[in-house]
This record gives C-alpha cells, sequence and structure tokens, in this order.
C-alpha cells in the first residue's frame, strides 16, 4: 500500500508541473500584453513607460525565464499580488477558503445522503414505477443548470415563505443561521452529484447481484436484506466511491456558479470576480489553487480506492479523473 | 456534469445477416419511450434552431418600451423583458445559440480527440506518453472551471466559448478511443493487413476507426448535452454569447435581476435549457444501451 501511494504520489508530480504550465499560459492567451490589458485601448503612455512596465512585470524576459520565476515562487507558497486590492494572492484564497470547503462538503453530504439510498432503493425494486420515477428524476436533476435550480428555489421559498437565503453567515459567529443560509446552496450543488451516485449505485448493485456468489448466498437461504446488506453492497460501493471522488472536480466548479448566484464569498466567486476585474495574478493563483487542491482530493480518492481493493495497487495506475 | 462519465471499449452487435447496424440501432432505440421522447425532443430543438427566423413571432432584439416587463398573454405568449422583447422569441433563437456552440463545439473535440486517441494507441511508446500526460492536465482541472478560464482569457464572446468548450471536451475523446485502439492494434486483423502492404493511415482509418466508433457515438450524445449546459454557464456568467444577441444563459442572467417581479424571463429560458440537455441525455443513454450493452443496466 505505502509503495503504490509512493507510486501514486510520484506520477502526480509531472501532472502538476503540467497544470502550473497550463495556468500560467491560460494568461498567455490574452490578445496583447497583460500591460497593455491593464492599461486599457485609450491609455496615452510614452514607449519608454510601457518598456519600464513591462519590465517591472518581468515580461521582457523570455517566456520559459518568466515561467520558471513564476513555477519558482508559486512552489514556495507566493503566488503573487492582486493588482486590484494589493493583498498576497495565497492570502486573499484562505481567507475564502472556509466558504468553498463548507459548500463542496455540504454539498457532498447531500449527494451521498440522497444519492446512494435512492440508488438502492431504484435497484431493488428494479423495472417499478418507483424505479422509473427515481431514475426520470435523476435524469431531470442532471439536466437541471445550477444557476436556473437555485433562482427557482430562491422564487419559491421568497414567494411562499418570504425567505431570500442569500448571503453568509460565518460558521463560527452563528451555526444555525449559518446552516440555514447555506442549506439551499447545499441543496442545489448537491442534486446532481447525487443523481450521478444514484445511477452509479444502481448500476454497480445490478451488476453485483447478478453474480453468482449472490446467487450462492441466496442459495444458502439467507434472507434477502442480508444479501444486499452484507454480501452485494460492499462490492457495489467500490467504484461509487471513485464516482463521488471524481465528482469533487464538479462540485469545485460548481462552486464558482453557486458561489455567484447566492452570493457566498468563497473561492469561486473570488475567480469570477479576478476574471471580470482583470485581475491575472489572482486569476492565476485561485485557478492553480482549484486544480492543485482537485488532484489532491483525486489521490486521496485513489488511495481509498487502492485501501479497499486490493487488486487496483496491482493493476492500475489510477482511476479516471476529470470534473 | 462531467467529463469522467466517459463509455467504455465496443462491442460487436448482433445484427441480422443481411441487415445493415444501423437498422438494428434504429429499432432498438425507438422500442424505448423514454428514448423516444429524447429524439423527439432533440428533433423539435433542431427545428425551432433552423427554422427561428420562420416560427419566432417577433425580432428577437427588437426592443419596445412600452411592452416591457408583460407578463405571458395571448400575445406574448412567454412574456417580455425589460426592453420589450418577446420571452418566446428570444427562446426560440435561443435554441439556434445552443445547437450551434453545442454541435460545433463536439465536432471539434471529436475530431481532435480521436486524432489525437488514435495516435496515441496506434503508435504508442513516446507519442503515446507525451499525448497522455497532456490529458492528464487537461483532467486535472475541473471542466467548467477551465473552460470559464479559457472563455475569459479568450475574450468574451459565442465563438471564444464554443473554442473553450472544444478544448474541454477533446480530452474525453481522446481516452475514450486510446483504449480500444490499444486492444484492437495487435490483433490478427490488423497484423494480416500491415502484411499485405496496408499503410498506417489505412490501417488506422479503414481497421482500426470503424471498431472506435460506437464509443465516440455514445459519448458525443452525451457530450453534447455537457456542452450545451457549459455554454449556458458561460454566457451566464456573461462570458460567452453577448447582449443582444439570445442565448438562454444569458437571459437567465438579464431574468436575476427581475426574478420576483417577472419570473417568466427567468423559468422558459431554464426550461428550455433543461429540455435540450435532457434530450440528449436520454439519447445518450439509449444508444448506449445499443452500442456498448455491458452498461445497460446504468
Amino acid at each position: 500500500m505505502f509503495r503504490y501511494l509512493i507510486a501514486r504520489l510520484l506520477s502526480l508530480i509531472p501532472t502538476l508541473v503540467g497544470v502550473s504550465l497550463l495556468v500560467f499560459l491560460l494568461v498567455r492567451l490574452i490578445p496583447g500584453t497583460i500591460v497593455e490589458q491593464m492599461l486599457g485601448a485609450e491609455a496615452q503612455v510614452t514607449e519608454e513607460l510601457l518598456a519600464r512596465l513591462r519590465a517591472f512585470f518581468g515580461l521582457d524576459q523570455p517566456i520559459q525565464v518568466q515561467y520558471a520565476h513564476w513555477l519558482a515562487q508559486a512552489v514556495r507558497g507566493n503566488l503573487g499580488v492582486s493588482w486590484q486590492v494589493g493583498m498576497p494572492v495565497l492570502q486573499m484564497i484562505l481567507a475564502r477558503l472556509q466558504v468553498t470547503a463548507e459548500l463542496t462538503l455540504g454539498a457532498m453530504l447531500v449527494a451521498l445522503l440522497v444519492g446512494i439510498p435512492f440508488g438502492i432503493i431504484s435497484a431493488i425494486k428494479e423495472n417499478t414505477a418507483l424505479d422509473h420515477v427515481i431514475r426520470i428524476a435523476s435524469l431531470f436533476s442532471l439536466s437541471m443548470p445550477i444557476f436556473w435550480q437555485a433562482a427557482m428555489m430562491i422564487l419559491m421559498l421568497s414567494v411562499w415563505f418570504r425567505w431570500a437565503p442569500v448571503g453568509y453567515v460565518d460558521l463560527a459567529a452563528d451555526p444555525a443561521a449559518n446552516v440555514r443560509q447555506m442549506i439551499l446552496p447545499w441543496i442545489v450543488l448537491g442534486t446532481a452529484v447525487a443523481a450521478t451516485l444514484m445511477r452509479m449505485t444502481r448500476s454497480c448493485l445490478l451488476e453485483v447481484m447478478r453474480q453468482d456468489y449472490i446467487r450462492t448466498a441466496r442459495a444458502k437461504g439467507l434472507r434477502e436484506r442480508v444479501v444486499i446488506w452484507s454480501h452485494a453492497l460492499k462490492n457495489a460501493m467500490i467504484p461509487v466511491i471513485t464516482v463521488a471522488g471524481v465528482q469533487v472536480g464538479y462540485l469545485l466548479g460548481g462552486a464558482v456558479v453557486t458561489e455567484e448566484v447566492f452570493t457566498l464569498p468563497g473561492i469561486g466567486r473570488l475567480v469570477l470576480w479576478a476574471i471580470y476585474q482583470r485581475d491575472y495574478p489572482l486569476v492565476q493563483g485561485t485557478v492553480l489553487f482549484i486544480a492543485v487542491a482537485f488532484a489532491l482530493t483525486n489521490l486521496a480518492v485513489d488511495a481509498i480506492y487502492g485501501y479497499l481493493d486490493p487488486r487496483i495497487r496491482y493493476t492500475r495506475r489510477g482511476p479516471v479523473t476529470g470534473g | 456534469m462531467g467529463r469522467a462519465t466517459h463509455v467504455g471499449a465496443p462491442t460487436p452487435q448482433a445484427t441480422r445477416k443481411g441487415k445493415p447496424p444501423w437498422r438494428h440501432t434504429l429499432r432498438v432505440l425507438t422500442r424505448n419511450r423514454l428514448v423516444l421522447a429524447g429524439i423527439a425532443i432533440a428533433v423539435l430543438m433542431l427545428f425551432a434552431a433552423i427554422f427561428a427566423g420562420l416560427i419566432a413571432p417577433y425580432d428577437p432584439v427588437a426592443q419596445q418600451a412600452s411592452d416591457s416587463l408583460h407578463s405571458p398573454s395571448w400575445q406574448h405568449w412567454f412574456g417580455t423583458d425589460r426592453f420589450g422583447r418577446d420571452v418566446l422569441s428570444r427562446t426560440i433563437y435561443g435554441s439556434r445559440i445552443s445547437m450551434w456552440v453545442g454541435f460545433a463545439s463536439v465536432s471539434i473535440a471529436v475530431s481532435v480527440g480521436t486524432l489525437l486517441g488514435l495516435a496515441s494507441g496506434y503508435f504508442g511508446g513516446w507519442v503515446d506518453n507525451v499525448i497522455s500526460r497532456i490529458m492528464d492536465v487537461f483532467f486535472s482541472f475541473p471542466a467548467m472551471l477551465l473552460a470559464i478560464a479559457i472563455a475569459a482569457m479568450l475574450g468574451p464572446g459565442m465563438n471564444n466559448a464554443l473554442l473553450a468548450i472544444a478544448i474541454v471536451y477533446s480530452p474525453l475523446f481522446s481516452r475514450v478511443v486510446r483504449g480500444p485502439v490499444l486492444a484492437e492494434r495487435n490483433k490478427e486483423y490488423i497484423d494480416a493487413a500491415r502484411m499485405i502492404g496496408a499503410s498506417n493511415l489505412r490501417l488506422v482509418g479503414l481497421h482500426l476507426l470503424p471498431n472506435v466508433l460506437p464509443p465516440i457515438i455514445v459519448q458525443a450524445s452525451v457530450t453534447l448535452s455537457h456542452a450545451i449546459l457549459m455554454e449556458s454557464y458561460v454566457s451566464f456568467l456573461g462570458l460567452g454569447t453577448q447582449p443582444p444577441q439570445a442565448s438562454w444563459g444569458s437571459m437567465l442572467n438579464e431574468g436575476r435581476a427581475f426574478l420576483e417581479a417577472a419570473p417568466w424571463i427567468s423559468v422558459f429560458p431554464g426550461v428550455a435549457v433543461m429540455l435540450a440537455v435532457l434530450a440528449f441525455n436520454l439519447l445518450g443513454d439509449g444508444l448506449r444501451d445499443v452500442l456498448d450493452p455491458r452498461l445497460r443496466s446504468v
């Protein structure tokens, strides 16, 4: 297990270097240089001032030198300074980490609590009316845009209960108010993942239920509940865990939109703010931070997967990732 | 929505002797009522997109201040927005943007991803290593974040959003194609074709590609639903289709400020996105059942 983990950790290094390169190049996609973008089209500046500004931002150096310098700083935790606020980027990210962590963890909890039980019910009641209802509901849930679902829920609550759960109350300051404000974002972000988990649980459980050892367990005279809970579910849950891990990517991406709709001061909203303000160091820093967090989550999921299923440690390099 | 929901390797199709495989596919597809509903909605959406100019009752960008924020009526079935524009006409025209961005971005992603996957699987060695590592990098980003970031950096606009979505989904097709190609390339029929002098291009194009088509088709259908959803996200955030052009995402963004006063501005484009995504999800599910029966129970 230890060797497996070390191998996975080492294989992560080139990927993370690639991630940093892509984030670095992303800002270079902008037409013109950062300095020209900052000054705007109508700025009246001399060539000398332009050259000095380029030198200040290190843009007069070859691109590989710029990247090496940026990466060396990023590895030390220095993601630069926000142009708009003048604060270190990492400090701004860490200040908002709690909100995003709370949002994604809460949404994952909703997804697990809804998706897995409904997946089990759907599999046990295969091809019944209940199964069809659950499957159709999951398809609708997968097809709804987060922002629309959020808007409709806010609309219903404000019309029926005169309550608009928008904004954020710190968890430490007032836990009850925090949960009241966060419950809707958790549901909105969590339902699409719940639908994915439900479909996965159903399919894995049905596949396991058709295997010989389940037939043997039934032939021994075990009660159906014991067959499902003690024999089938354990094996069926292994791929579900991987899918749940992969869905963290969806949650992190979806957090951008959810935080925007519910005006939650998290990292997702910070990314958007940085994009709208053209604060490029902040864009680079936040995108890199989220990508690294996602990569580390995948590593953790891989470790759990390897622990639960020893075959994985010897036969594969890791599960498919992507959000 | 996830890039990770990719399909498995192709499986041989059980078709009756002498009948083309597409007939069998169509027969099995139309037997499932949910898939039929998906096909019907998808056809309706495509019809609306193609003939928007003929079926939309009003000009989607024509402003009429006196008609501002009218609730649904016989005159304006879906009501009007704050500029007095007809929401029904804008929703119909919005299907054009969604379908165009969806189909074009998925076509680019299929083309680029398939080429990379074929090269990766067929040549193996360092080519496979380099391509696979690059794909790993793309998979390290949450899809939605990457699409938003690329669209933002390229600059707001429909075509840039389209390109961003294509970039995000290309690695998925590369991975879907690579596996089956790796499995097929050492089989006897490939060796036989090679021995009678078939070129690499002929081997890949004529022998390997047809064997990886089923998972590509299934994946394309599912990805189409994701691409439509992604376009709505990017436009909702103001980074895709720009006003006054009507796109479902940008209409929903405009409707946010009038959620209580004029909910119809948000309700109808949202339903349209949901139906379009649902249609291609259902179609993808149906195609997977037919073309990849191992996953039938999902």
